[in-house]
């Protein structure tokens, strides 16, 4: 997989990096994103690419876990739970040392590791296969009460897209979480103001996310989902073993990064090609 | 058995840290016991199913051992993706528990019946479908789902329901049918709480000089096939009668093992509910009599059954 030129290999920037070196890096997964959709024929780009600052914040400045250790008891929870942007969880596992950045050129290629979406097991570091959307929190739930249970202060962190708060078992869990009050599970937004096919505001009444949350009896913030500090700085907190649950609503734009496809829904499905990707590195190269 | 079930998982999480129940919002006072023995291993999840078995999931893969209860159709119908996805695509040892399953609940209407949900699951990769017909084997069955490692079923009863065996089953392994009794013109598999109904028929026949050997099926998968392939080659009518429907459920078990090993001189009888709900009002026996459930309808459906088997 080629390198952005001008930035920094992302696996040579360590855990808890500067805020410039980490949106170098953001540039270059974003860039490995596209080429992995293009090389794949593998669509959701634009679900990738708006998601890539939460999870940097998330791998370099917040998650408490060894790249050796994978399955370590303690370790911090993340999971993806919109699988379709599987290609930006894969890029910061491997640019983490989770597995070799050679994995990421068999994705979605038959005898490879690297599943479209994130199948059980398929690479260290994936917590759960995701794909059909609504699971990741109640199981974040279920992480988070088997923390409490067994006495371990690992915090658990689910992503998940505005579309997935369509589903009823989003809003099953977060009653469950705020009910038995699992202080150390935490909840980021994609809010990239778009679903497969339509608005997200528009196809069901999704509006206020904030004030939804904040209704069932979470924590709820605001930040901007592509401002790594303030990410960061919104994610910071570990929580209590008893407390309340907090939800961050991430304000992102689709496809970001690259300018011919931000906010274009189409590219929720299309396949960029060799020449949209040369243009890509190069937007990514010079902003 | 729900008092059975509530007693025994009680019993094995004390022996067993692990164990962790989580209820769907039912079971008034019935794990008051378990409350005060595990007081933080006993979770009431709410009318939320989905979200129930999402959190099992979690607990699971993070080594500990949830049970998930709730009336069947609920625990299954409501939830079955994530059943399948958070538990079985996982391999997940979550244990899922139906109480009330077939016609239990047939007074409350079609929404509390549960007479596909055993073939629903049964489709499930990885999945054990338990079945079993008395408080004991319910025990028995309870104490094996926790000695293995994948993702099990079990429906259960009501209240009240006759005890057939003096005492658990000893050594009783997922996957094992438990003979009853012997007998040569026919073989009757009995599947959960049927199996009281299915030895009165025994009784009847026996009266008119007919010997029914009689099997406990109280694991629909994995099915216990060499059983399946003495009682195949050495009766040529057999019968399988269960609380659901005939499509998909153990009858179908039966049919599917039986297309695949044939044996031409046997034949097979499912007994079940059919392909319709139950529209009328009426409790669980009466139920039971509009779908021909009831010892007297079997012995009269296999009087004719063995007098066509028999026809040369």
């Amino acid at each position: 997989m080629k390198l952005l030129t001008k930035h920094s290999r992302p696996s040579y920037v360590p855990f808890g990096a500067s805020y410039a070196d980490l949106a170098s890096v953001a540039r270059t997964l974003r860039y490995q994103v596209v080429q992995m959709s293009h090389a794949s024929g593998a669509p959701h780009l634009g679900s990738s690419l708006s998601c890539i600052d939460i999870l940097v914040a998330a791998y370099w400045l917040t998650l408490r876990i060894d790249p050796t250790n994978a399955t370590a008891a303690n370790r911090d929870r993340f999971i993806l739970s919109k699988g379709h942007a599987a290609p930006a969880l894969y890029t910061c596992l491997a640019a983490r040392g989770f597995f070799p950045e050679t994995w990421l050129d068999t994705f979605a290629v038959h005898g490879g590791k690297l599943a479209e979406q994130p199948a059980p097991n398929c690479a260290p570091g994936v917590e759960l296969a995701t794909g059909s959307l609504g699971h990741g929190l109640p199981v974040g739930c279920g992480l988070a009460l088997s923390g409490r249970i067994q006495n371990l202060d690992y915090r658990t962190i689910v992503v998940m897209s505005d579309g997935e708060c369509n589903e009823g078992s989003v809003w099953e869990a977060a009653m469950f979480a705020a009910g038995k009050s699992l202080g150390r599970l935490t909840v980021v937004i994609d809010y990239n103001k778009w679903q497969a096919t339509g608005r997200s505001d528009e196809v069901l009444a999704l509006a206020s996310l904030r004030d939804k949350w904040a209704a069932f009896g979470w924590e709820a913030t605001e930040v901007n989902g592509h401002d790594i500090s303030a990410l960061a700085t919104a994610i910071a907190p570990r929580g209590e073993a008893t407390g309340r649950p907090r939800a961050i609503i991430a304000h992102t734009v689709k496809g970001k990064g690259v300018a011919f496809m931000e906010d274009d829904n189409n590219w929720h499905y299309r396949i960029p090609d060799a020449g949209e990707v040369e243009n890509a590195a190069q937007l990514l190269c010079s902003p | 058995m729900r008092n059975a079930f509530a007693k025994a998982i009680t019993e094995l999480a004390i022996a067993d840290e692990r164990i962790v129940l989580l209820s769907g919002d039912i079971g008034n006072r019935l794990f008051d016991d378990f409350k005060a023995r595990c007081p933080d291993r006993f979770y009431n999840c709410g009318v939320a199913e989905a979200n129930m078995i999402g959190v099992a999931a979690g607990l699971a893969m993070c080594g500990l051992r949830p049970v998930c209860y709730t009336i069947a159709p609920f625990v299954t119908y409501r939830c079955i993706e994530q059943i399948r996805v958070d538990l079985c695509y996982h391999r997940l040892p979550v244990t899922i528990v139906g109480t009330g399953a077939g016609l239990a609940y047939a007074s409350l209407g079609g929404t509390h019946h549960s007479c596909e949900e055993v073939g629903m699951l049964r489709l499930l990769p990885e999945m054990n479908v338990l079945t079993p017909a008395d408080a004991m084997e319910v025990r028995a069955l309870l104490r094996a789902t926790f000695q293995q490692d994948q993702p099990t079923y079990m429906r259960i009863g009501k209240k009240g329901e006759p005890i057939v065996h003096a005492a658990p089953p000893a050594g009783l392994a997922l996957g094992q049918s438990i003979p009853m009794r012997a007998g040569k013109d026919l073989c009757l598999l009995a599947n959960g709480v049927l199996l009281p109904i299915v030895l009165q028929a025994a009784d009847q026949l026996s009266a008119e000089g007919i010997t029914a050997e009689v099997i406990s099926f109280p694991t629909v998968k994995p099915l216990d096939e060499a059983a399946l392939r003495r009682i195949f080659a050495s009766h040529t009518l057999i019968a399988t009668i269960e609380e659901h429907s005939v499509l998909g459920g153990f009858g179908g078990a039966v049919a599917e093992w039986l297309a695949d090993h044939p044996h031409p001189e046997a034949r097979l009888v499912r007994f079940g509910t059919p392909d319709n709900f139950y529209h009328d009002i009426g409790d669980q026996d009466e139920a039971r009599a509009h779908f021909g459930l009831t010892a007297e309808a079997i012995t009269t459906a296999l009087r004719r059954s063995l007098n066509v088997a028999c026809s040369p």
